[in-house]
């Protein structure tokens, strides 16, 4: 892409700016945070360039306090009319709205003081043919993988690179740049006898070029993935034991992540509720948030509001060690920011992850499909049927039938039930497999039991 | 004040001039067609809870999308600025896809249009209501909702809306634009008792003005249905789990038409042959009661819209006809490849992303039979009002909704409420399994949002009540 991004101390500038026209415009306190980034993405569908995707995006959000009332706003439209207005405007929208006791920034004094390199950013710029190159390479790789291949939804190389300037009116200044580079493709296979087509895909994501898995593995993989669907059958309705592949146990840690963070649970929307210090698993159950994690796909020097990441211990030894906290839903709680503030451009803060997972345990994850003698092995799940507030679970699934501890055939057109709760209190064995390709990441787990409805 | 409906190039700073020129550039040998998107989006949103409006965010974003496409190929580029450079920079890298050499063709003179429809002629924008007027709303709906029962201990209400400007530039000369308002108001509590912790959603919106929330108390109306739910499911049982028929409730159930049927319907997925439904064009998909349209001409919809983000009018699709696959919905590329005619569904979520095709507002037409006869066919089975999201895997069709509000049926008579359960089906397959139509068709309250791709668009469902012979239900209880 054409341009490089402005010099950072224009960006510096324009925050201190920002809050000071907030101050004249009767602010208390104010943050400011001004996003900017480019990207690069190709699309290749069976060889040829499907799409090709660039663009270069700015924005800056402001968000004020007019002593306990608060409002925020964003822009992409950087010109001086545009900013005095979008302060104006802001502090219009906050006397509009209540007073809120426990509104405000974090105090002063518990701001990052360090801003350490966290290898977040790779400044290597792959020329368009190059990645349309790497495209391809992924999708040849996992069209000549096997004959039944026959189709394919595309293949995808994403580059992207950006930064986050953050400032807010007790003086606090930070910056950090990131940068990521993804590669993914999604076959089709068809069935020889009846025609039956389905489709699986796999992906990798780093944050260095040269650390991405190669296009050939990943190709492979989205193939072997989609092949092994092929003649999945119904199965009836049963109580069996669940074992969940990475992708889908990474989803239960996803609805975890949900349940203790903070909003959720002043507005007593989890259910969580209460149980802090209380046993939520077995003893081999260790959960972490470790937003330091170098080179981590969630890792940030600060968060949305200026605080230093950490490492938190969410789950120690089974028992639930501490929710996930920003300035706003601590105060709420009555305890202090786990630095899990998260923030878009255009919105408040709220809390989110940074790299949130569940340690490895010990077992191979082909030890645990043969400690199954009748069971299903998830690596599929679709749909929203998850409600945070009560923890039921029931959600439609694919995989495998596991029979004397070996995976049989493939199953589909089925869902898997039970309570949130319950499932994480009958984790039985934990895999020794966890791999980072998102900001949340699983080992393969068994649970004890579960519901499979089917025929 | 009156909006004005009329959105023209210079509200963006720009002259017929530089669009032009602009697709001069973009427009070079092998380049089929061009267009250039421009838009510019002011949204806002107030939130509700503990009885106090504490949230209020603004937010405003502009720029321009450029496309160019060639054979199968498409090259996009978007900035956030509008300056000519910028359109430059953009123009150049959707040329580039086509590889062909620089230096443009010439683009006939443009010729300005306005949309044949006006399907949301708002005189006052809810924009213009002052967000004290909103913040009053909200304040009313917590009071309402706690007066519904004692034991509602949170409410959570938002209302949101957005006024988008949109003028869209293309090589073949067109330039028309578009004001596109639309707004949502939506209501959560939770309730308690005794341990016990449940919630409730409801909600509605379109593109319509304040008024419509006021009037007649919809805003109160919303408030005690989430309330209501959230009390009903304090004494929801498990559900069951297996095969059984279920009968669905008019309305939001339609998702299942949106989920089953309507993806699999998108031209794109059938041009590349990768849609469950990519053979069966003219062949039976649903029992002979069902006749399913996507229409996006509906006045004040959600989904509906007087042109596509493309410029084509929208129109009435006729999907399945009387059980037999008659249609697909199509975008300007997907149309172009496959031969077949603008269905008005191109749509894309803003100037950052492409247009593609996407449904507006999908529902199955009334049939003949009484909602109540339809409830008394049942001996044992699942009664489903509500639901939460659905998704489907465009290529084996197997989708899932959830419910949110679901009764057992026993002998005929809808009896206790169930916990939330996903239902599971094979899209193809699970209309020909509806041997009841109800003569109550009804449309959502306008809360849909349906995502592809990465990006999400607005639109609506309906569905009069009907009986499903079997589908999976995913309860806890074999």
């Amino acid at each position: 892409m054409d341009g490089a991004l402005q010099p950072v101390q224009e960006f510096r500038q324009l925050a201190a700016d920002m809050l000071a026209r907030a101050k004249q415009h009767g602010a208390s306190e104010a943050d400011v945070v001004i996003a900017d980034g480019q990207n690069c993405s190709v699309q290749v569908r069976l060889s040829a360039v499907d799409r090709l995707t660039r663009a270069r995006e700015k924005r800056l959000g402001l968000r004020v306090f007019l002593g306990k009332r608060s409002a925020s706003a964003a822009t992409s439209d950087f010109s001086r009319e545009s900013l005095d207005r979008l302060v104006s405007d802001t502090c219009a929208l906050a006397s509009a709205v209540a007073e809120d006791e426990v509104s405000g920034l974090p105090a002063g004094d518990v701001m990052a003081q360090d801003c350490p390199d966290l290898d977040l950013y790779d400044a290597t710029e792959l020329a368009t043919e190059q990645q349309i190159e790497l495209a391809r390479r992924t999708e040849a790789a996992a069209l000549a993988e096997d004959p039944r291949i026959t189709n394919s939804e595309g293949a995808e190389f994403n580059s992207s690179s950006g930064r986050v300037v953050l400032g807010n009116s007790h003086g606090f200044l930070g910056e950090y740049r990131s940068s990521s580079f993804s590669v993914s493709v999604s076959p089709v296979a068809t069935e020889p006898g009846n025609g039956g087509m389905q489709r699986d895909s796999w992906y990798a994501v780093q944050r260095k070029f040269a650390r991405l898995a190669s296009p050939e593995s990943v190709g492979q993989e989205a193939a072997r993935r989609t092949v092994r669907r092929l003649g999945s059958r119904k199965i009836s309705t049963m109580r069996v034991p669940v074992v969940f592949d990475q992708e889908t146990a990474g989803s239960l840690l996803g609805h975890l992540c949900g349940a203790v963070s903070g909003y959720a649970l002043y507005k007593g929307a989890s259910f969580l509720i209460g149980q802090l210090g209380k046993r939520l698993a077995p003893d081999g159950v260790t959960v972490y948030d470790n937003g330091r994690m170098p080179g981590g796909l969630g890792s940030r020097p600060f968060d949305g509001e200026g605080l230093a990441t950490r490492a938190t211990t969410v789950v120690e030894r089974g028992l639930l060690a501490s929710y996930l906290l920003d300035t706003y839903s601590g105060r709420k709680l009555g305890l202090p920011s786990t630095g899990n503030a998260s923030r878009g451009v255009g919105e408040g803060p709220s809390v989110g992850p940074t790299n949130f997972y569940l340690a490895p345990g010990s077992s191979d994850p082909s030890e645990i499909i043969q400690s199954v003698r009748s069971g299903l092995y998830v690596t599929e799940l679709i749909g929203f049927g998850v409600n945070m507030v009560t923890g039921d679970y029931s959600r439609g699934a694919a995989g495998f039938w596991i029979e004397n501890g070996e995976l049989t055939y493939p199953v589909e057109e089925i869902t898997i039930a039970g309570h949130l709760k319950q499932i994480f209190a009958d984790i039985e064995m934990i895999g020794n497999d966890l791999e980072f390709r998102g900001r949340i990441a699983s080992p393969t787990v068994k649970i004890r039991e579960m519901t499979i409805a089917g025929n | 004040m009156l909006t004005p409906r009329v959105v023209e190039l210079d509200q963006f700073g720009l002259s017929e001039r530089d669009i032009r020129s602009a697709l001069g550039k973009v427009k070079v040998r092998d380049v089929d067609y061009a267009d250039l998107y421009f838009e510019s989006c002011v949204s806002e949103s107030v939130s509700m809870e503990e009885g106090i409006v504490k949230r209020a965010v603004k937010n405003l974003s502009q720029g321009v999308g450029v496309r160019a496409t060639a054979g199968e190929k498409t090259g996009f580029a978007y900035s956030d600025e509008l300056t000519k450079r910028d359109l430059d920079i953009a123009a150049d890298a959707a040329r580039y896809i086509a590889g062909s050499p620089q230096g443009g063709l010439p683009v006939p003179a443009t010729h300005r249009e306005r949309p044949a429809r006006d399907l949301y002629p708002i005189d006052a924008a809810v924009a213009e209501v002052a967000t004290s007027e909103r913040v009053a709303l909200l304040n009313l709906i917590d009071a309402e909702a706690r007066r519904y029962d004692p034991r509602i201990k949170n409410v959570m209400a938002s209302f949101n809306h957005e006024c988008k400007r949109i003028v869209v530039a293309t090589t073949e000369g067109l330039v028309v634009g578009d004001l596109q308002p639309l707004s949502r108001l939506q209501v959560t509590c939770i309730a308690e008792e005794g341990g016990n912790r449940q919630v409730g959603t409801f909600g509605g919106g379109g593109r319509v003005g304040f008024d419509f929330y006021r009037d007649q108390g919809q805003y109160l109306r919303y408030a005690r249905e989430a309330a209501r739910q959230a009390i009903l499911n304090l004494s929801a049982v498990e559900a069951p789990a297996g095969v059984m028929p279920v009968v669905l409730a008019g309305g939001w159930p339609g998702i299942l038409l949106h989920e089953a049927i309507g993806h699999g319907l998108e031209a794109d997925f059938n041009r590349r042959k990768t849609s469950a439904f990519s053979h069966l064009m003219g062949k039976r998909v649903a029992s002979d009661v069902c006749t399913i349209v996507d229409d996006g001409t509906l006045p004040s919809r959600r989904g509906s819209l007087n042109m596509d983000d493309e410029g084509t009018a929208t129109s009435r699709t006729v999907l399945i006809e009387r059980g037999i696959l008659r249609g697909y919905l199509t975008d300007r590329l997907n149309a172009r490849l496959m031969g077949l005619p603008l269905t008005g569904n191109g749509r894309r979520e803003s100037f950052q992303s492409v247009p593609l095709p996407r449904m507006t507002n999908t529902f199955m037409l009334a049939g003949e039979s009484d909602p109540q006869d339809i409830l008394r066919s049942v001996k044992r089975g699942l009664y489903a009002v509500s639901f939460g999201g659905g998704q489907v895997d465009i290529t084996n069709g197997k989708f899932v909704f959830s419910a949110s509000e679901a009764y057992l049926i026993e002998e005929g008579v809808v009896t206790r409420p169930v916990k939330g359960a996903t239902l599971i089906g094979s899209g193809p397959d699970i209309l020909t399994k509806v041997s009841m139509v109800g003569h109550d068709l009804k449309l959502d309250e306008g809360i849909g949002t349906c995502g592809k791709d990465g990006q999400s668009v607005p639109v609506g469902v309906g569905l009069p009540t009907i009986r499903i012979d079997e589908i999976t239900v995913g309860g806890t209880k074999g």
